[in-house]
């Protein structure tokens, strides 16, 4: 860009999209935001390395326990890694986890890659149905209780909504949880309380996760949609006198998917931390009950490298939310800045 | 808001529901924190092996634990912990929080990116999942939760103080401390920090709630407070596995944590309240009196206007009332005019005079609260409207239908009617596809010929973009071209050119113009603008403070034949080639009404 295009008022010219880097180009933003995932990848890996490094004491005493012997606590020492020079330690750390072989879990004496190639597909299940629920609920609740409370409408049906959906989004996870234990499984005995197994196992971990965020997300949702609701092209779609089904559905709902995208992404990473209780509270075989576990036993392999999984996987949610964003957008705004 | 309260706005968050139902939670709070443990101390740790896990009964109200022990006096007992371990990993957290946020303000530009590059980084993952991680590091106990907590408070702290302060940091005040040499520690405490110490005070009653939370959580999993130290997360885990023997063990220090949740939720917003971060609830509408209707065909007929007898659109006594504090306003008294078929009438006035509110409302397009009455609008033949409602004859999806095939409206602002998320030829087909009959291909290419029909050049390709890809005077005809796709009688152009610069504004007002001559709808134009309602009109409305003062032909307006003083004025207001332009413009006083 030379002196001449910046002389031009801000917002005149579309700048014409050639060249493969040109501002607002997709390949612009796949390196931008490719980049910044793979930075975070780094910090992420290295942050793990280093906590293994901020244990107040000597780690491998820790891990061993106060009374073992030396000579135990050498081996560990051994195991873990910690007699080699910083640095060996941590292109080490790199290796294990690019070759797909981070070294072994201690309590459980087996390959860390294989404890978590068994427990990841039953906390992905448990992710990935919630936030179908979440979404699938919290959307059109949120879109309902605004159509009905427009413009200061049903304030009694206002303060009810608030109030309700406020105090299921206070509520955490895993106290629903044991609420949901109570009433399905102890009073009533309708659904199975621990374990995974048939589609009734999943009832109540899914309850469990999903009700707190869909209530948290419709609140959000609502208040979003009475945004959009009061903008003047909504005005233009009601002098064209359509039924109301298509004013929420066709021109109010495709405003709010941006902002409610990027309020789902979060909600989506704060819903991987409850996996891992309410993982604890089901029985369910998980990472979550593992990660617990890894730490309770000092078990720092698995500890560390579950610490990159999770990591990773947030990271990765907020790289799908921000490529969608970039998609959903007419206007790419994220794509340019 | 503070037209409204009485007192203070602390006063007034505090004695709202929400404001007393988090003192009365606070007190309770702070009582069992003092003396929960004096009083139930004793029981609470006292194993009764008689009775090991007993259901609720008249001894013990929720029962025993497995070691025989009372639960309701361990909930109690365990208020103390939970409580101060919760305020203690918050202050840590807010107050490392709020010092590394202000680094970035203290710190040479380049040291100071990299603390915000930090913190954003660790602000990506959620609390929890941050203090889980950092529980390997601290381990599990009472201390390693604690600081595992306020560890990962720090984070959102720091960035809520880097975008307060920077926010702060960019007014004069502090540009001119610093100019008076004020150092740069000195400029963050004394002259940033107080600034945005509300939303920072608001903020940690909820991250208490938030750690209250977190910690409970951690002892659940039995990463916090290992016994025989217990708290309510520590007691939830001992009890879930004793729920199907006494569910209380669990429920319980459950319910507690849920509660004192919502404690520290509530005073949360009252401090939002009375700070003013966050307003309250919509406020009540005051009672709403109805106009008697007037008897069915005893409508006045006293408009001297010069339509009367054909009229697409007749208005008579047209009112429309806002709700305010004090009871209902009136912006629009009894308003009444005839606009003949093909008559191009001008409705002209100051900001504020009621014009755009009284052709919104001959629409229905007034939204709630407003109340609209009219002794009768009659629309191409059709009565809308009779006192409040629909008269009973009329069926609404009739209306709707003669409202949406033979009604236009052109906004005034170009920018923000389209709908930025939907293409512009689906958005000026829909009218065709909605009352018109035609299948969505049809009413597609309809669409694109009526684009064509308001000069819009290669409308093919222009109906498949959205609307930020067309300029302003595209999409102010891109409107006209979604009212043409049905059959209008009457297009209400509300004020169509004065959001577009005056080149593009004459090219809309020609294609209005075109249209008018080659469809022979009406046009009710509203504008402040003189020189366009004469340009375009052949009869003026003039509207001040609610009501027509004066009805005139555009020629005696312009051969200066006005006799209300406001339509004088008004005209007079209008500078002219040979206006002196030493002289100030010309204004209006007050004309009383």
């Amino acid at each position: 860009m030379t002196t001449t295009m910046s002389a031009l008022p801000a917002r005149a010219p579309r700048r014409p999209a050639t060249g493969w880097f040109a501002p607002g180009s997709w390949s612009l933003f796949a390196v931008r935001r490719g980049g910044r995932f793979l930075v975070a990848i780094v910090v992420l890996v290295t942050a793990a390395f280093l906590m293994l490094q901020l244990i107040p004491g000597d780690p491998a005493r820790e891990s061993v326990g106060a009374t073992a012997p030396v000579e135990a606590v050498n081996l560990r020492r051994h195991e873990l890694g910690l007699d080699q020079p910083l640095w060996v330690q941590y292109f080490r750390f790199w290796g294990g986890l690019l070759t797909g072989h981070p070294g072994t879990s201690i309590t459980l004496r087996m390959p860390v890659a294989d404890v978590i190639g068994s427990r990841f597909p039953a906390t992905a299940e448990l992710a990935v149905i919630t936030l179908v629920v979440v979404l699938v609920l919290a959307i059109p609740l949120g879109l309902l209780a605004a159509a009905l409370t427009r413009g200061g409408r049903r304030r009694g049906l206002e303060l009810g909504f608030t109030s309700v959906t406020g105090f299921f989004s206070v509520v955490p996870e895993f106290l629903m949880g044991v609420g949901l234990v109570y009433l399905f499984a102890v009073s009533t005995q309708l659904l199975p309380v621990a374990g995974r197994g048939g589609p009734t196992s999943y009832v109540l971990p899914v309850a469990a996760l999903s009700i707190g965020s869909t209530a948290a997300l419709a609140r959000i949702v609502r208040a979003e949609a009475l945004g959009v609701l009061g903008n003047d092209y909504i005005r233009t779609a009601r002098a064209k006198r359509m039924p109301a089904i298509r004013l929420y559905l066709r021109h109010a709902l495709p405003n709010l998917m941006t902002s409610t995208l990027t309020i789902a992404g979060l909600f989506l990473g704060s819903l991987i931390a409850g996996t891992v209780l309410v993982e604890s509270i089901f029985a369910w075989p998980g990472l979550g009950m593992t990660i617990v576990d890894s730490i309770r036993s000092k078990d720092y392999p698995l500890a560390q490298t579950l610490v990159v999984v999770y990591g990773a996987i947030v990271l990765g949610i907020n790289l799908v939310v921000d490529v969608l964003l970039a998609i959903l957008d007419p206007r790419s705004t994220i794509k340019e800045s | 808001m503070a037209a409204r309260s009485t007192g203070s706005p602390w006063r007034t968050a505090l004695l709202a529901p929400t404001g007393l139902a988090a003192a009365a939670g606070l007190a309770v709070l702070v009582l069992l924190v003092i003396f929960g443990p004096v009083i139930w101390g004793a029981d609470a740790t006292t194993a009764d092996p008689l009775s090991l896990s007993q259901p609720p009964g008249a001894v013990h109200l929720f029962g025993t634990d497995a070691g025989g022990r009372d639960v309701l006096a361990r909930t109690m007992t365990a208020a103390r912990l939970s409580v101060l371990m919760a305020l203690a990993a918050s202050v840590f957290g807010v107050l490392c929080g709020v010092v590394v946020g202000s680094l970035p303000s203290v710190m040479p530009p380049r040291l100071g990116r990299a603390v915000v590059s930090i913190f954003n980084f660790a602000i990506a993952f959620p609390g929890l999942l941050l203090t889980i991680f950092l529980s390997v590091i601290f381990g599990q106990g009472a201390t390693g939760a604690l600081f595992a907590i306020g560890v990962s408070i720090i984070p959102v702290y720091a960035r809520l103080t880097h975008t307060l302060s920077s926010s702060v940091g960019g007014r004069d005040f502090v540009a001119a401390a610093r100019i008076l040499g004020v150092g740069k520690v000195r400029v963050v405490a004394r002259h940033i920090l107080p600034n945005i110490a509300g939303p920072l005070i608001v903020n940690a009653s909820v991250t208490a709630g938030g750690a209250l939370i977190a910690f409970a959580s951690l002892s659940f999993l039995g990463l916090g407070v290992q016994p025989p130290e217990f708290d309510w997360g520590r007691m939830l885990n001992e009890g879930l596995s004793k729920i199907f023997v006494n569910p209380a063990t669990a429920l319980a220090p459950g319910i507690a944590v849920v509660l004192a949740g919502i404690v520290f939720t509530l005073a949360g917003e009252t401090l939002a309240r009375a700070t003013g971060v966050n307003p309250g609830l919509t406020h009540r509408l005051p009672r709403w009196i109805p106009r008697p209707a007037l008897p069915a065909g005893n409508v006045l007929d006293d408009v001297s206007g010069n339509a009367s007898g054909d009229a697409v659109l007749r208005v008579r006594n047209l009112r429309v009332a806002v709700p305010h504090a004090d009871g209902w306003r009136e912006p629009v008294k009894g308003v009444s005019f005839d606009v003949g078929r093909g008559e191009v009438v001008g409705i002209v006035g100051e900001s504020g005079s009621g014009k755009s509110l009284s052709c919104l409302s001959v629409a229905g397009l007034t939204d709630f609260p407003l109340k609209v009455t009219a002794d009768t609008i009659v629309f191409d033949g059709v009565e809308t409207l009779r006192g409040e409602h629909r008269p009973a004859g009329v069926s609404a999806r009739a209306v709707e239908r003669l409202l949406g095939t033979r009604m236009a409206m052109v906004f005034q602002d170009p920018m923000s009617s389209l709908n930025p998320s939907l293409r512009v030829g689906g958005q000026v087909a829909e009218a065709g596809f909605i009352h018109g009959g035609l299948t969505r291909r049809q009413a597609w290419a309809k669409a694109v010929r009526r684009l064509a029909d308001v000069k819009i050049p290669d409308p093919a390709r222009r109906a498949r973009q959205h609307p930020h890809e067309l300029s302003g005077g595209m999409r102010q005809r891109a409107m006209i071209a979604m009212g043409l796709m049905g059959n209008p009688a009457l297009i209400i152009a509300d004020e169509p050119t004065t959001a577009l610069d005056v080149t593009v504004q004459r090219e809309v007002l020609s294609v209005l113009h075109d249209v008018q001559v080659d469809s022979a709808a009406a046009i009710l134009l509203i504008s402040h603008d003189i020189a366009v309602v004469t340009g375009l009109c052949s009869r003026v409305l003039v509207m001040y403070q609610g009501e027509i003062v004066e009805e005139i032909a555009t020629a005696d307006l312009v051969a200066g034949r006005a006799r209300h003083p406001y339509t004088r004025a008004l005209l007079a207001a209008v500078p002219t080639m040979d206006t002196d332009r030493s002289q100030p413009m010309a204004t209006i006083a007050e004309v009383p009404a």
